[in-house]
């Protein structure tokens, strides 16, 4: 056959796109079970790190299952349980994207090995390139932050990538959600050096600072929902 | 059928491995695959990881080239290229997903952007459609590697001047720079870390390798 004709074109065009689909179609489907294990064993680490129990990959399962299991359940935003919705498999991508009231509103309740009841929250927002994430972990007073947690998707790395480092997560410990007055106060983030003192603000990362603001107004989004619960 | 098959490691087959490392460094000499060099050398650690994943889709992408070279039709062959490498990108992140998963989450959107770098479709023209498929592959290491090499030089530099500290795959962040330093007045240089430094540490990488080596400077 004639290798620069038409019919030669169009015939090997056709047979490499079907040859390929099929080769990338399997392959996406038999490592999707991984894919979706690591994911959610992620997932837990993440939670767990937001109270500061260090797991791996290997032991986080078991981890979690020992220090929250089935203590986890779904809020609405009047702080009453949601029946027939797990908190591990609620979608806070589509969730942020529901008003207020309609929310699924997680939460998931975790017992320390000194008896303390910590209370954890997955937020989720926008930061400069993609989504970004995270676990904020309130004392039992449901008021003072006991640690937090980020990630992101795609944030430039050593800026706003900076996010997911200790550097950033350590000071929100400490920081209260609700001011003297009892009134929702949030945390935000502030510039670099002008946080000192202050409950309701840690500091931003310099270079970082579409992120760091967004790290904000995720938490201002995300845990206003809760205040109902919070404040009970 | 030929008298005399070559060796595997000729003298010309290693040639194809070492002259990307220098002479014709597909960064420093092509001027080729600048995004990515400029993206990823922040730190070394998805600077090293981004080489060898960029090592593997250049190698397969040459011996699949290769091997297909006479059947492709002239008139869609970039085409034929284009799909050959982003199915091997697609398989890299869908593999280091399953099986490495805390290193796609460092590189996230890099991994992707390997479609785009210029060194790969580049060798694919130049050499896979001419040439069989052991000298292509062997063209894949050495551009792969002659990549990686200026990568992770670059990588070094930016994040040790950056932050004081670099990244191994496994080790995480050591300091290199002691805290003493700092008590005497050594400051991390910020700019470092922010694009336009890579540029001008590849422009300085350029310059020392023009001043060594007389044939590269146009006359």
């Amino acid at each position: 056959m004639d290798r620069q004709g038409n019919t030669y074109t169009f015939l090997y065009a056709s047979v490499m796109v079907i040859v390929v689909a099929a080769i990338l179609a399997f392959l996406a489907q038999s490592l999707k079970p991984m894919q979706d294990k690591n994911a959610a064993v992620a997932k837990k680490m993440d939670i767990l790190k937001s109270v500061q129990i260090e797991s791996t990959a290997a032991d986080a399962e078991e981890k979690y299952n020992k220090y929250i299991g089935e203590n986890a359940y779904v809020l609405d935003i009047n702080g009453e349980k949601k029946a027939g919705l797990e908190a591990f498999t609620v979608d806070l991508a589509k969730e942020v994207k529901k008003g207020d009231d309609e929310r699924a509103y997680p939460i998931y309740e975790c017992k320390l090995d000194n008896g303390q009841t910590k209370y954890i929250i997955p937020v989720r927002g926008k930061g400069l390139w993609g989504p970004i994430w995270g676990y904020v972990s309130l004392d039992d007073d449901k008021n003072t932050v006991f640690g937090a947690t980020f990630g992101h998707k795609g944030e430039t790395p050593g800026l706003g990538a900076e996010i997911t480092t200790d550097m950033f997560q350590k000071p929100f410990t400490g920081k209260k959600l609700f001011d003297e007055n009892g009134q929702f106060a949030s945390i935000e983030v502030v510039k670099k050096g002008q946080s000192q003192g202050d409950l309701h603000k840690v500091d931003g990362i310099s270079g970082g600072t579409i992120t760091s603001v967004g790290v904000g107004t995720m938490l201002e989004d995300c845990l206003s929902g809760y205040e109902k619960f919070l404040k009970n | 059928m030929s008298s005399e098959k070559e060796p595997l490691f000729s003298a010309k087959n290693l040639k194809l491995i070492t002259t990307p490392l220098g002479a014709q460094n597909p960064i420093t000499i092509q001027v080729l695959g600048i995004c990515s060099a400029l993206a990823v050398t922040v730190k070394l650690e998805p600077a090293i990881v981004l080489s060898i994943s960029v090592m593997f889709v250049t190698v397969f992408s040459n011996l699949i080239i290769s091997l297909l070279r006479n059947t492709i039709p002239a008139r869609i062959r970039i085409i034929v290229q284009l799909v050959v490498v982003a199915s091997l990108v697609i398989i890299v992140d869908q593999v280091l997903k399953a099986f490495a998963y805390e290193v796609s989450l460092q590189l996230s959107v890099f991994v992707g952007l390997i479609i785009t770098n210029c060194i790969i479709m580049g060798r694919l023209e130049a050499f896979a459609l001419g040439n069989k498929p052991w000298p292509s592959v062997l063209d894949g290491i050495g551009n792969g590697a002659g990549y990686g090499f200026i990568l992770i030089v670059v990588a070094f530099f930016r994040e040790l001047l950056g932050t004081g500290f670099l990244t191994l795959p496994g080790l995480g962040a050591i300091q290199i720079i002691p805290d003493v330093f700092y008590q005497w007045g050594y400051a991390n240089n910020g700019f470092m870390i922010l694009p336009p430094m890579a540029l001008v540490v590849v422009g300085i990488i350029i310059w020392v390798q023009r001043s060594r080596n007389k044939d590269l400077i146009e006359s």
